[in-house]
């Protein structure tokens, strides 16, 4: 049943990006809205809900790390940082931690703002970088701040984290133990950043990094302010994750530092890669495929080799298959699955 | 309108310009020649921020401009090509003049976030102008092919447009006939001419004597990064220095 929901989504997605007519498209679009909006009436199983609710937060990062990379082109290899900042920016505000229990909706703001900060006060300092040099140093913050939270055991919890978080709850009814009302925040905040990242595409801004990521020293001749632009794009882009940082951590109930290594900001660069980096369609596609990987395939293969009497996890080997799918894709469709005309034309041009 | 007060770029031992003094009266046409290497395009990248002068100031309009971020110059007034092309090769040829408009548009962070009216109003008007220069450059019919899958000289002649598109005072053109043939040769001189008509002052590095002659009010001759020569075209055609140094017979 879960495999319809994704199967159905991609395919929608996907149909809608090789339809000329933007009317269609959108009438697909909304449709396929609608039958998620509906999908709970019929469906009563919270564990699908809980899937697709995670599916749904990582459809946001991804949307929130393409206006970074895809758009403006700065390679960012730290991202979670910031997911783990709005995590945590909902754990010390809304648990027994500190005695403070603001509620869930205006925490989705501060987080959102408080990530956008620390995305200028983080990108600050690389603005003269760029390729390689920026991923080493965006890799170094995406390092440094699930450590922080380690070891500022006295406010975060140190290793064990934060628990026992509040439920969050919609006028004055709570969330309680259910997975589907975070589903249906999620779909409200992915259609959000969907409006959001369609308008920043097709805008000033959007042109602004469009220009930098293809001649920056020209766009500075142009007249582009590229310091203001680029840290637009890391506060933008942070914001997306602090949101996504909010519904994570109320959903678990809890968050600690390992949840926000190194690997969820490979995970999220891999979506971009496999979808097709800076196509707002193409990124969607990636999380739900990685995320279907991630949390329904691998986890059932584990059931079926267990039933067969074999023990491997194969949650171990996840790194393995996610290395295998990008390593497929450079080969066979660099530009991934879903992508850009124009990143579809660079890398024929590349190529050729 | 723009004013060198002894400026000099050193690169390691190398001195690409040696305190070169030079100034540039509004509404000309003035050209800047000299062999590969003179210096030439070291002083354009100077002028528009790109190298620090190691000494020496300039002026534009009155404020001294060397001290300032490229993007500041651009605002100011001063708009620039290369001699490579530098487009922005994956935009659409109307995209990269749209690029080129972006000092003068208003639309902040929550105008491009939420499409407001008025960012939807001043988009639609920026496109109307991006369009009207691509008229102007004779480039129409191609507003939505990429940058990177336009014939050679329709990419300089973009890369003008999207210079217009900044609504220079000053144009810096470096060595924009590079590689046409004698018609967009010809159309190009034409294009100088109705820039200037535009009130806008060119100054341009060239090689090709004829189109520099016909178009230039005003010639600099550079060698080693140092002038050795000023004056109108029929004034440096006949100037010995110049035809020893750099003209050779290509002029006799
Ligand atoms: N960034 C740089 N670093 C080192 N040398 C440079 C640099 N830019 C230009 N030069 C040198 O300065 C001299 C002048 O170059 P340039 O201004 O490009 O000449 P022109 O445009 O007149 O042909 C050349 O010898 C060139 O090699
Ligand atoms: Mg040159």
């Amino acid at each position: 049943m879960i495999y319809a929901y994704f199967l159905i989504a991609i395919a929608v997605v996907v149909v809608a990006q090789r339809l000329p007519d933007k009317r269609a498209k959108r009438a697909l679009f909304l449709a396929l809205g609608i039958a998620l909006l509906c999908a709970p009436l019929f469906d009563r199983n919270d564990a699908t809900f809980n899937v697709l609710a995670d599916a749904g937060i990582f459809v946001l990062l991804a949307l929130g790390l393409n206006i970074v990379v895809g758009f403006a082109g700065l390679l960012d290899l730290g991202y979670a940082a910031f997911f783990a900042i709005g995590a945590y920016t909902y754990a010390m505000m809304a648990s027994p931690q500190f005695n403070l229990h603001l509620p869930f909706w205006l925490l989705l703001f501060l987080a959102a703002a408080f990530a956008s900060a620390f995305g200028i006060i983080l990108g600050a300092p690389t603005l003269r970088l760029r390729g390689d040099y920026l991923a080493i140093v965006t890799l170094g913050f995406g390092e440094i701040v699930p450590q922080i939270f380690q070891n500022l055991t006295k406010y975060t919890g140190g290793p064990n984290g934060i628990g026992a978080l509040d439920f969050p709850s919609f006028f004055g009814r709570s969330f309680g133990q259910s997975t589907i009302p975070y589903y249906y925040v999620v779909l409200a905040l992915i259609a959000l950043a969907l409006f959001f990242a369609y308008n920043l595409r097709d805008s000033r801004l959007g042109r602004a990094w469009m220009a930098i990521r293809e001649d920056e020293l020209a766009a500075r001749h142009m007249g582009i302010n590229t310091t203001a632009v680029k840290l637009a794009a890391f506060a933008l882009g942070a914001s997306f994750s602090g949101l996504a940082g909010v519904v994570f951590a109320a959903k678990l109930s809890l968050v600690s530092p390992d949840l926000f290594q190194f690997q969820v900001s490979v995970l999220i660069v891999s979506m971009l890669v496999l979808g097709g980096m800076g196509n707002i369609p193409g990124v969607v596609v990636g999380a739900l495929v990685l995320v279907l990987v991630n949390n329904v395939v691998l986890p059932q293969a584990n059931t079926i080799a267990a039933s067969a009497g074999l023990h491997v996890d194969f949650g171990n080997y996840h790194f393995f298959i996610y290395g295998a799918i990008l390593v497929g894709i450079m080969l066979f469709r660099p530009e991934g699955l879903l992508p850009s005309r124009q990143r579809k034309e660079e890398l024929h041009h590349a190529a050729a | 309108m723009l004013r060198l007060e002894r400026v000099s770029k050193r690169f390691g031992e190398l001195i690409a310009v040696n305190e070169l003094s030079l100034s540039v009266a509004a509404g000309s046409i003035s050209a800047i020649i000299g062999p590969n290497g003179a210096g030439k395009s070291t002083l354009f990248n100077m002028v528009s921020g790109i190298y620090r002068p190691s000494a020496g100031e300039i002026f534009f309009e009155d404020a001294r401009i060397d001290v300032w971020p490229t993007h500041r110059i651009a605002a100011a007034g001063i708009a620039r090509t290369f001699q490579n092309i530098r487009l922005f090769s994956f935009m659409a040829a109307i995209d990269n003049v749209l690029a080129g408009e972006d000092s003068h548009l208003h639309a902040r962070l929550w105008d491009s976030l939420l499409h407001t009216p008025r960012q939807r109003r001043e988009e639609k008007a920026a496109r109307e102008r991006a369009r009207e220069l691509l008229r102007f450059v004779g480039l129409e019919g191609v507003a939505e092919t990429y940058a990177r899958n336009l014939p050679y000289g329709s990419q300089r002649r973009l890369e003008i447009a999207r210079a217009l598109a900044s609504r220079p005072k000053l144009l810096l053109l470096d060595e924009p006939a590079a590689g046409m043939n004698p018609r967009e040769k010809g159309e190009l001189a034409d294009l100088v001419a109705a820039i200037r008509e535009r009130g806008i002052t060119v100054l341009l590095i060239e090689h090709d004597m004829g189109l520099v002659m016909r178009v230039s009010d005003e010639i600099t001759v550079l060698d080693y990064g140092e002038r050795i020569a000023r004056g109108t075209p029929a004034e440096i055609r006949n100037d010995p220095r110049v035809i020893a140094a750099y003209l050779g017979t290509a002029v006799a």
